[in-house]
Order: C-alpha cells, then structure tokens, then sequence
C-alpha cells in the first residue's frame, strides 16, 4: 500500500459508533486530556498520533473505562458507544470491556497456556458451547493475530514463554476472540517485527470489515497504511481530526505539519 | 563528571600503566577486601553458634529418648489383688496401687536374691530406691485388662526410678550420692551387678515421644506426646481460623478496598499489631475468651484462638506482599477482556499470589507453634493430667498443653532429670520447625512461576 492510495480509499459506512464531547481527565491535578470532542465511525480504522506523554493511551482507556483502576484519575464529560453514555451509573463496566477489547502498549499475557490465554475471555462471556467450539474460536483467534503457525504445536505452551512480539499477537488473539465491537490498539506494533508488523496491519484491516478500530501509533507510515480517519494529540489537546489522507497531505494546523514532517515530537 | 574525565589543564594527563594500580585504586581494593572479611567474620560467627547451638541440644537431649527399664517377673498375689477370688473387674479396680508396689519390690528383691547378687540391701523396702512411682501403675493398668493374669508370674518391663536412670546417664555421679537421700552407694552397686544379667536395662524410650507429662516426682514417666497433640489441635485452630480471615482481609484491603484515611489506618494497625508482644494476646485472650466468654481454661481452642490473633498479622502482611508483587499488568489484561474485579483476583492474581500466601501461613504457624507467652496467661502450663484425647471435641476442649509450654514446665522443674528432658522436648519442637519451614520452601519452589 503506497500512501497514493489513502485519497482514493472510502469510508465504507458514516454510522458513529463512539461520540466523545468534552472529555476532560485528570491524574490528580495533572490536566491529562482537554476538552476532546471526537466522533469515532463504525467499520473505521482511527489511528491517534502525537509525541509521548500527549495522551492518546489516557483518551483510550476512557473509552473502555479502564482509568476506573486508576484511583488518582477523573475522567469527566460525555463518552457515547452507540448513543449510550458509559460513563452512566448503570453501565456496568464489564460488560463494556467485553463489548470494547483492548491490547495494552506493553504484551501483558496471562501465565497461563497460549490455549488459556485466548479461550479466557469466551470462557467467562460463555462464547463456547462445547470443547470443540472453544477449540475453533482459539484457532480462527490465532490465525487471525498471525501468530498460528508458530504456536499450533505449542499451545499447552506457557503464553509468557513467548518472545515479546509473539506475546503482543497472543494479546491480539486473546482480545479478538471475545468478538468485541470496538478494539482498542495501544501500539500493538511497537514490538514486532516489519513481517509481524505487515501482518498486524492486514489483520487490522480486515477487523475493520466488522468492527471499529482505534490504534494508537508512532508510526506515521503505520498510521497512513491502515487507517481511514486520524486523530493527533498534543499536550492533552485534540489538535486536528479528520481523514487520513488529508491529515497527511493537506493538514490544517501548523503543529500537526510540523509533527507529521518530524519537526516536535 | 568525576575527576579522572576532567585533566587539569595546565599539565598534561601522565599515561599511566594499566598493569600498576594506582593510589586510588588500590585503596578502593583494600576498602572492599575489608569489607568482604568483615561479611565473612559475621556469618563464621553465625555458623559458629549454629554448631554451639545444635552440639549443645543434641548432646543435652538426646538422653531424653532413653529410657532404664527393669526387666521383672512379678508374682501377681490373688491373697492382695482380689481378696473374695471371684475376679470381678469392680472388686479388682478397688486395689490401688499401693496394693501393687510390695509385688514389684518383691519381685526385684526375688530377682537380686536368686541371681546370689551380694548385697546389704535385704528388705523389700530397699528396693523402694530403684524403681519408678508409677511402675505399681503399669502393673495395674495390666491387670485390670487382663483379671485373668492374676496368680501367675508375668514379665514385665517397668520403669527404673530417674536417680537409677540417671546413674546409667552419667547424670547421678557416685561422689554426689552421699548427699542424695533418694538413693544410696549400695543401690549404684545394685544396679552395676543387674546390667550385665540385663536386669537393667537402658533402651530407646518410645513413651518420651508419645506419653503424657508426669508429676514433679516421676521425670522418668514424662512424655511430650499429648502436648504435642495439644500443639496439633491448636495449629489447626490456627489454620482454620487464621488462613482464611488473613487472606480475605489481605484480598479486601489490597484488591478492592478504596484507599482512603480509613484503609491507611488499617494499614498501619495491621503493622504495629505485628510487633505487639506475644504476652499482650495472652492477656487479651484470658480477658476475652475465658473472662467474657467463658471458653474453658487450658483448652487448645482458646490457645488457638490467641494465637490466631497473633499470626493473622504476619499472615495479612506477607499476602499483602504476595498480591502487591503480583505485576498490575496482569490485572489489566484481565479486566481488559471483560473480566470482573472478583474474576481477576480468583483467576489470575490469587494463583500468582499463591506461593507467597502459603510461604507466609507455614512461617506463621511456626512462630505460633513455638510461642510460649501467651499460653502462659490462658493456664496452658503447669502439670495437666491429662491422656491423649480421644475425640476432636475433647481435643479441642479439654486442658492441655503444648509442646513450648511443656518444655518451660520441665525446665521449670528441680528434678535434674526434667532438664534433660526439656532438652529432649527443644530437639522434636525443632524438628516440628525444621520440617514446617522445609514445606514452606518445596511449595514456594514448586508453585513459584515466572511471568
Ligand atoms: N497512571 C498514571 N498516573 C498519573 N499520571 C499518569 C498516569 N498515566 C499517564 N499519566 C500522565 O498522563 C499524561 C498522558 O499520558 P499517556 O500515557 O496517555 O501518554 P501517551 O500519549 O500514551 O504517551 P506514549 O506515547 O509515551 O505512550 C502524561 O503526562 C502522564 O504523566
Ligand atoms: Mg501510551
């Protein structure tokens, strides 16, 4: 894919699938994310960019409330997943997370066998009737991470065994396979390889067929291959949102040239 | 920047060779030479009183786990032991022992008589000297089992009083005897010309291990064995009440429980409470369980329960440990997939946590079963009369002792024959902890995994 192509490429489907209005989130009196107003499509690839430490992993767990483990950190305004505000009191966090899977910026599998590590999330969402089924969603989880072939004959294996990309495809296995509608990506590249990498980015690409996908990268490359719209941060603001190909070509604000030319960062 | 990277500018860095050390250098390896011998000083001297400590043990206390018998044959009279000749059992309960003791001093008398052993000791009383106060009861024991014994001559093999197993320890020395008014010159005779006929005889004492403690004045009789279950019901009143209490409060406090002025000060109670002195849970107990609830005096339960106050702290703190060590990143990667809190905890970090929980539990119960103090105040000590339980209530519930607290009893005693075997008591109270502390190890190795 060559970056001609991003101007040619359509969004398939217009329907939101997140609204973020005035999201505010503080780490104690740490001003993390200001007053992001974001609209996240469905069937979509998103890709957030800007320099470290802009908050593009914070705006991400506010979308599936995972900052709630955070005791310093507050998240206020309004986050809606198919006009459903998830930040209700009603809404019970577990079950958003099974709805919005996440792979972390560090591989965090469990100690468990490869098997465990996927079969995990169907296990306790009763996504499996039988053993058999259970075996199917592992298999077509890890065929779709990429990581099969290497881990067919292992999977009694212990998932930490791993070498640290394997171990971030296995995370991707282990979100794919509760069949979430929104995935969240937090530089689910960063450790792999330009072979695991390309077929990340395929995955991505064909997950976007069915689901929304949020990734967070410091590749610009990465972002202008697989996503349609982007999003770039910097010191906690959303400086400019919209389609990939324009953010590339044709940005509007000065800072997000100047980052995406590789001049702050 | 250090000195050695910032020449003086005006004279030019000499070269110096790399094989000669410089001033600098070899003062900082003298500085480490001296620190490496004062490392190796301190543990030759912690090895030195290790050996000190395990010499002195196993040569005071080995002793304990032998044991002089006699060996007799006793001429069961029916004219004493059951007057109206009918052997009924009540009639026969009726002799106490005292209608025993002339038997076996007779028969020891008949043994040292028909053996043509010269000696001026020639009445029966004489014998009084060589032979243990509870032996009359081990006779009788017999024969109220067995009625039918009565009339016939029996082989027994009964317990030589501590000054004769005392002499064959080298314990009770000739020179000292002059002074003892338990025994005399002509008994050591005795009880010389009797070994080779193996009249007396010194062997392995299995009633050490498992018997009953005795009165001050029959240190052969006492064992260590029914403190040792005492010891047993209360460990496992320990473990009962204090691994689940400990782990669920440590699960609570560390997993779920919002962190604010309330939780901190838990936190901080939990720690001080694990440098209260042992003696202060004593007395808490005493007030509280006995004073106020009216549990029984000198039961393990009570003991148990005091003692589960003092390990729950220990307890809480070292699987607080364990779950803190426990990466965030798995808990993440849990919730992450739409695991709930309780999920998370049960199926991923308690699991991680669990070497570190048991590791914890097993040094707990070892400092419980070694704590002496506060079974002092709940009346755990003392000379308690009593037989191995035989039931889990009654071990429960009826007085006992425990293993530390017997041994401070022994050593309490004047009878130089209990010091030997309070020493004896340290070397099985040790193997308990040995033992304990090795299970400790093989779980935490077994269990231990990597992520
Ligand atoms: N757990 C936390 N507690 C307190 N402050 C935090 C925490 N996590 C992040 N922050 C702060 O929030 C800000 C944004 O952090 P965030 O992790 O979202 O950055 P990022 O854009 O993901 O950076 P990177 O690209 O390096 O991952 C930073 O200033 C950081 O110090
Ligand atoms: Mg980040």
């Amino acid at each position: 894919m060559n970056d001609m192509r991003i101007l040619e490429r359509d969004v398939d489907t217009n329907t939101i699938k997140i609204a973020a209005r005035g999201v505010q989130v503080y780490y104690g009196d740490n001003h993390a994310i200001k007053d992001v107003d974001v609209d996240i499509q469905d069937k979509t690839v998103t890709a957030f960019i800007g320099p470290s430490g802009c908050g593009k992993s914070t705006f991400l767990r506010c979308l599936n409330r995972m900052n709630d483990t955070i005791d310093v950190c507050r998240v206020e305004g309004d986050i809606r997943i198919d006009a459903e505000d998830i930040y209700d009191k009603k809404v019970d966090p577990v079950q958003l997370r099974a709805k919005v899977g996440m792979v972390f910026q560090k591989p965090n599998p469990f100690p468990k066998s490869i098997y465990d590590n996927v079969a995990y999330g169907p296990r306790i969402h009763g996504l499996a009737q039988s053993k058999s089924d259970l075996d199917d969603i592992v298999e077509s989880a890890l065929r779709r991470a990429a990581i099969w072939d290497e881990v067919k004959d292992r999977l009694t294996a212990a998932g930490t065994g791993l070498s640290g990309g394997q171990q971030q495809r296995l995370c991707i296995a282990r979100a794919v396979a509760t069949e979430p509608e929104v995935l969240l990506m937090d530089e689910p590249c960063s450790a792999l390889d330009p072979i695991a990498t390309a077929q990340v980015e395929e995955l991505i690409d064909e997950l976007r067929q069915s689901y929304s996908v949020v990734i967070v990268t410091h590749s610009m490359q990465q972002a202008a291959r697989v996503s349609q719209k982007t999003a770039f941060f910097h010191l906690g603001n959303l400086v400019e949102y919209g389609e990939t190909g324009t953010i590339f070509t044709n940005p509007e604000d000065p800072r997000t040239e100047s980052y995406i030319t590789g001049r702050i960062g | 920047m250090t000195e050695a990277s910032m020449p003086a500018p005006s004279a030019p860095r000499q070269r110096v060779s790399l094989t000669a050390p410089d001033a600098r250098t070899q003062k900082r390896k003298a500085a480490e030479a001296r620190f490496r011998m004062y490392g190796v000083a301190g543990i030759a001297t912690g090895i030195f009183f290790l050996i000190v400590l395990l010499v002195s043990i196993v040569g005071s206390g080995t002793g304990a786990f032998q044991q002089t018998f006699l060996n007799v044959s006793v001429y069961l009279d029916p004219a004493k032991l059951d007057k109206n000749g009918n052997r009924d059992p009540a009639d026969i309960r009726k002799v106490s022992t005292f209608g025993y003791t002339p038997l076996i001093q007779d028969a020891l008398l008949k043994q040292v008589q028909d053996n043509g052993i010269e000696t001026p000791l020639e009445k029966r009383g004489d014998m009084k000297a060589m032979i243990s106060a509870s032996a009359a009861a081990q006779v009788r024991d017999v024969v109220i089992d067995n009625p039918d014994l009565i009339g016939e001559t029996v082989d027994f093999r009964i317990l030589a009083s501590s000054r004769v197993d005392g002499y064959l320890k080298d314990r009770v020395k000739r020179e000292d005897v002059a002074r003892d008014k338990n025994i005399d010159a002509e008994h050591l005779d005795l009880v010389d010309a009797l070994i080779p006929l193996g009249v007396v005889k010194k062997t392995f004492n299995m009633d050490f291990i498992t018997g009953a403690d005795a009165s001050e004045s029959r240190a052969e009789a006492a064992g260590i064995g029914v403190s040792m279950i005492g010891s047993f019901f209360m460990m496992l009143v320990v473990l009962v009440l204090a691994l689940p209490i400990g782990v669920a409060a440590s699960i609570y406090l560390e997993e779920f429980a919002p962190k604010n002025r309330i939780t901190d000060l838990i936190e901080v109670n939990i720690a001080n409470l694990a440098a209260v002195p042992s003696i202060v849970f004593g007395i808490l107990g005493l007030s509280v369980f006995i004073q106020f609830m009216h549990l029984p005096q000198s039961a393990p339960l009570v003991g148990g329960m005091v003692l589960t106050l003092m390990t729950l702290p220990t307890i809480i703190i070292s699987t607080r440990a364990s779950l803190k060590a426990v990466p965030p990143s798995i808990r993440d990667a849990a919730l992450g997939v739409g695991a709930s809190k309780m999920q998370s905890v049960f199926h991923h970090v308690l699991p991680l946590a669990a070497p570190g929980i048991l590791t914890g539990t097993i040094i707990g119960l070892a400092q419980a079963l070694g704590e002496t103090a506060p079974l002092l105040l709940i009346g755990m000590v003392g000379f308690i009369a009593s037989n191995a339980p035989d039931s889990i209530a009654s071990g429960l519930l009826d007085p006992n002792s425990a293993m530390p607290a017997q041994i401070y009893e022994w050593a309490k005693r004047a009878d130089p024959a209990y010091y030997e075997r309070a020493w004896g008591g340290i070397i099985i109270l040790l193997i308990f902890l040995i033992t304990m502390n090795t299970i400790a190890v093989i779980l935490r190795r077994r269990f231990e995994r990597r992520w």
